[in-house]
């Protein structure tokens, strides 16, 4: 992992510092609201329905322990004992108070974090793939990367008051865990013809209320050019980029309205002249990919007689196994996650006491790393397979060990009106009544791999448009409304999902979404066909067919 | 209204201070007062100017947020002064441009950041290369003390010319 050197420690520092100062300023009156609201945001600090939320970064899905802990620390000192995980690789404490949050930044800086970036019409939290690293396959482990343009990004004079907030991320695989086109800038890292690495750059892709699929706009890169070709492409947008009406703001509008040939023309112009500003020396590259050299695992066989006698005894580790284990690129490892989809529980909530248990179960199990994910889990990257029944009866003592990634119960939800004032429904009780209508592990199962994902408002924030299933919350005459998309992805293979037609009340969402799983099982080739597969074979019209006609 | 120059202030460490305004802001409409340096807008510039870069004084321009520096990049060795305007400070194109002007068009000059000047864009604008700043009678000098101090050092090139961070880490 990277550790701050004197330099970083100091730029955290002095930040806090200054939100003191502005804190201050605000308090006694010197800074209107909307003066404070642009410097507020650009620490992660938000103004919602009941109180002030702070939105803390977790670069690249990173942490440590030690790190973990604090976070903890943060959610019991400040907070109600709890803390939300959220799909951009940050977390949120829902209920800080204002005059609380400088000291919350300087206790996350003790700890080399920060809340810098998280909100705001800048550059914001790098995001990456959550497996970096330890996935099989992998060209490189791209959070080197993620920490260069973190450092490059980190109050950038120039591009702190642009037109929107402007999002990148990074991966290394070709299976995309980041969701890189659904990002103002997506980035893969590559090898070319010669070996030498590079970045494959793709550019406005995006959710909100009008989805729009990331273009490509480079194939290679050279790691040298990697801040440069970024400077051009985000001097170009905040040049241009709408500043109008804050709909049309982000740059896939620009790039949508001005044609991906004519922007791109424009940032190889840009890029021509300004080529070599920044300096991006060998030796940086170096120090920095040094902290992420792959910590010191053992030699161990690839397969554990332990492991496998646990699995064929106990029924409920096998079905952790079946779900949450993954394969690790170092023989006798794997990778496990950790669901934060718990029946009964906000999904990407965790209590301090939880991010306690496993801030320690990292320690001892995971060769002291943790990540977190665009999912809204944990991932505990480096366990032995000889640990992992450990770690599982851990994680169950601590309520942590919901077996069901990637299943029908880990759905990804953004707050909804439970919090948020931007919404138009809740989404909270709906995620919690869709698991327990499919709380049947062997139903789940049957279903197979199914990604549903629920936003209370156009915003998207919950990604719905990516989901196999999305639902997203409409204002119908002042009453709840929920309208059902199908057929979306984040992944390599990304698509829009296509809304079904007129939305469903509350009380018949939840048997709508049945419905859709209904048709799905009735139409499918075999077991091994997905949702998605099946849904790309046959189209919209049998689905739309058994949710509206049956009327 | 008052303005404050803070050209020196990376350099030497000196505060910023209250200047006098040499210059006048002339409407498009208004004549042209004889042998003082005025400030024109783009349009007024674009329709007169064989007249205003043939006159016997300093010849300021001001450009709005959505006017880029490139469309007068070849008449920028006339001009002593360019002000950019902020309508408001979440319009942030003005940095971009007074990047442009002095790291593409290497402008040395004045620029000037008028309007919706707040105290905690001063440092991004000193950074960009903004070294004048037209601001309202109240507007505590403390913010350009603070401008100075509130980041010792910084991850990106800029036109103040001081080491990034990778400089000083590497050599
Ligand atoms: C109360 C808190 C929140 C507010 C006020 C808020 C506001 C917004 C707004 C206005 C947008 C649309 C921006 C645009 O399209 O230009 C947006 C998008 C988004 N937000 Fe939030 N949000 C909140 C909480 C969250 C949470 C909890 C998450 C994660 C679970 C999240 C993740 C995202 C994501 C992933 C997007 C989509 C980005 C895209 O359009 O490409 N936000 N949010
Ligand atoms: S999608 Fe809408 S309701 Fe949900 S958190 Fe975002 S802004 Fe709020």
């Amino acid at each position: 992992m990277y550790r701050y050197d004197e330099f970083d420690q100091q730029a955290v520092d002095e930040r806090v510092a200054q939100f003191r100062g502005q804190v201050g300023r605000r308090l006694k009156g010197e800074l209107t609201e909307d003066q404070f609201k642009p410097l507020r945001l650009m620490n992660g600090l938000y103004l919602q329905l009941h109180a002030y939320m702070l939105r803390v970064a977790i670069p690249y899905g990173t942490l440590s322990p030690r790190q973990m802990h604090m976070l903890a620390h943060i959610a019991r000192k400040y907070d109600k004992g709890y803390g939300h995980f959220t799909t951009r690789q940050n977390i949120q404490y829902n209920w800080p108070r204002l005059v609380d949050t400088p000291d919350i930044l300087a206790d996350l800086a003790t700890v080399e974090m920060h809340g810098i970036q998280t909100s705001g019409n800048c550059i914001r939290n790098v995001t990456s793939d959550p497996f970096a690293g330890v996935a099989a396959g992998e060209v490189e482990d791209p959070r080197p990367w993620c920490e260069i343009i973190r450092q490059w990004s980190t109050f950038h004079p120039e591009f702190s008051y642009l037109p929107r907030k402007f999002k990148i991320a990074v991966t290394g695989s070709e299976h995309d865990r980041a969701a890189i086109k659904l990002h103002d800038i997506g980035i893969r890292v590559v090898r070319n013809a010669e070996g030498e690495t590079g970045f494959e750059f793709w550019v406005g892709g995006g959710m909100g209320r009008t989805p729009i699929i990331a273009k490509k706009i480079k194939d290679f890169v050279p790691k040298a050019d990697l801040l440069d070709y970024a400077t051009a492409c985000l001097r170009v947008y905040n040049e241009l980029g709408r500043r109008d009406n804050i709909y049309k703001a982000r740059i896939k509008i620009l790039v949508h309205e001005m044609g991906l040939e004519k922007y791109s023309a424009l940032v190889d112009a840009e890029f021509a002249r300004s080529r070599g500003t920044v300096k991006l020396p060998d030796a940086e590259i170096a120090r920095i990919q040094a902290y992420f050299a792959p910590p010191a695992y053992e030699a161990l066989p690839a397969t554990s007689t332990g492991f496998e006698a646990h699995k064929f005894e106990d029924k409920g580790f096998r079905a952790f196994v079946r779900t949450n284990v993954h394969a690790h690129k170092v023989p006798g490892y794997a990778i496990v996650s950790v669901s934060l989809k718990a029946p009964g529980i906000a999904p990407g909530d965790a209590s301090a006491d939880q991010m306690d248990a496993v801030a320690d179960i990292a320690e001892r199990y995971s060769l002291d790393e943790l990540r977190v994910t665009h999912e809204q889990n944990l991932v505990l990257p480096n366990v032995k397979l000889d640990d992992l029944y450990t770690v599982w009866q851990q994680l169950s003592a601590a309520g942590l060990a919901s077996a069901n990634i990637g299943l029908i119960s880990d759905i990804i939800c953004c707050p909804g009106l439970d919090y948020c004032d931007l919404a138009n429904a809740r989404s909270i009780s709906i995620a919690d009544e869709l698991q327990q209508r499919f709380a049947d592990l062997e139903r789940q199962y049957a279903i197979g791999n199914l990604k549903i994902k629920m936003s209370g408002c156009i915003n998207a924030c919950g990604h719905h448009h990516v989901g196999h299933i999305g639902i997203l919350g409409v204002d119908k005459h002042g009453k709840e409304f929920y309208q059902l998309q199908l057929g979306g992805s984040g992944a390599e293979d990304a698509s829009i999902g296509q809304v079904t037609g007129t939305g469903f009340p509350p009380e018949r969402i939840v048997g709508a979404v049945e419905t859709v799983i209904g048709t799905y099982l009735s139409l499918r080739h075999g077991d091994a066909e997905t949702f998605l597969d099946c849904y790309r074979r046959v189209g919209l019209a049998p689905f739309k067919a058994a949710l509206y006609e049956a009327r | 209204m008052k303005l404050v120059k803070n050209a020196s202030l990376i350099a030497d460490g000196r505060k910023a201070s209250v200047v006098e305004n040499d210059w006048t802001l002339v409407d498009d409409d208004a004549e042209l007062p004889e042998g003082k340096a005025v400030v024109v807008s783009l349009a007024r510039f674009r329709a007169e100017r064989d007249k205003l870069v043939g006159r016997n004084a300093p010849l300021g321009l001001r450009l709005k947020s959505n006017e880029a520096p490139a469309s007068v990049a070849d008449d920028l060795d006339r001009i002593a002064l360019v002000a950019l305007e902020f309508p408001i400070f979440r319009d942030g194109r003005g940095y971009s441009h007074a990047v442009q002007l002095r790291q593409r068009f290497g402008f040395d000059g004045e620029v000037r950041a008028v309007g919706d000047v707040l105290w905690d864009q001063i440092p991004h604008m000193i950074r960009c290369g903004i070294d004048s700043f037209e601001v309202g009678d109240d507007f505590p000098l403390a913010a350009f003390d603070e401008a100075a101090t509130v980041f010792t050092r910084h991850y990106q090139p800029d036109t103040t010319g001081r080491p990034t961070i990778n400089e000083l880490r590497h050599g």
